[in-house]
């Protein structure tokens, strides 16, 4: 075993980890964090494909932004302690077999139905310097501007969505 | 070396645990995150495509779906505390008010 498909596995094993303690735990707070570690992990599979950029904004972003934002929001509601409500009997193991022939269908498909012979291209040293990040740029700006213009007018858009949403009606009262 | 197929493997193992948050959780928030780490499964894929076709492509798109994924999560979380305010549960099942 290379070191590159050791770090792989402990790596996935990590995220994976992450990812069913994030569905099991019964306190939001505690999903939020274990979604963090989920984040993490990925951001260093991103570095390790080569993508600086993509790992540095899934940092940011996603755990960084988003996940305080999710913190914030369990926190504002006070609702980590939910009372299980009523629920269909069968849903569960419904969608747990359901969810289980899905991962191993897809899995299936990827790795014996149609494996491909690609493996994946240990990042040079170019890949990590602001040359790289030049051209990422340029392409951002050049073939893919309009889709960058849009990506603005979406997130006014959802600026001012989110305002409007939790804005109290005038007079009304707490 | 590590092959491709074990990364596409990965993602859409991490699609599938997303997948199944979004059915088996009934609170409204475990919901939007396992939506966010469906879309980060998806990004997975593209930046591992873009890693082995060493094409700008993957990653860009990559960038918009963390960009599309904020202002969802903006929009998404003002919805949740608006419910919260009307109905005081953030329960998937209690909202339910147009079933006749």
């Amino acid at each position: 075993m290379s070191p590159e498909l050791i770090l792989f596995l402990v790596l996935s094993l990590v995220a994976i980890a992450a990812a069913i303690g994030m569905l099991i735990s019964p306190n939001p707070v505690y999903s939020a964090l274990f979604l963090v570690i989920n984040f993490s992990t990925v951001a260093v599979f991103y570095l390790i494909l080569g993508a600086p950029f993509i790992a540095m904004a899934q940092i940011t972003i996603y755990a960084g932004a988003i996940m305080v934002l999710f913190l914030f929001v369990i926190m504002l509601l006070g609702a980590e302690k939910l009372a299980p409500g009523k629920v269909l009997p069968y849903q569960k193991p419904l969608a747990i077999g359901l969810a289980i022939v899905l991962m191993v269908e897809s899995v299936y498909a990827v790795l014996a139905r149609n494996p491909s012979d690609a493996e994946i291209i240990v990042p040079t040293e170019a890949a990590n310097s602001i040359d790289a990040m030049r051209d990422l740029g340029i392409m951002l700006f050049s073939d893919y501007l309009l889709p960058f213009e849009v990506t603005s007018i979406l997130l006014l858009v959802a600026m001012i969505g989110a305002i409007v949403l939790t804005k109290r009606a005038k007079g009304e009262q707490e | 070396m590590v092959p491709q197929d074990y990364y596409i493997a990965l993602s859409a193992i991490l699609f599938t645990i997303g997948a199944l948050g979004v059915l088996i959780r009934r609170n409204a928030l475990i919901i939007f995150m396992s939506i966010e780490m469906m879309l980060n499964a998806a990004n997975l894929a593209f930046v591992t495509f873009a890693n082995t076709y060493q094409h700008l492509n993957g990653r860009i798109i990559a960038f918009f779906v963390i960009a599309v994924a904020a202002a969802e999560v903006a929009v998404g979380l003002a919805l949740i505390v608006a419910i919260f305010k009307s109905k005081h549960s953030i329960d998937v099942d209690q909202m339910s008010s147009l079933k006749g």
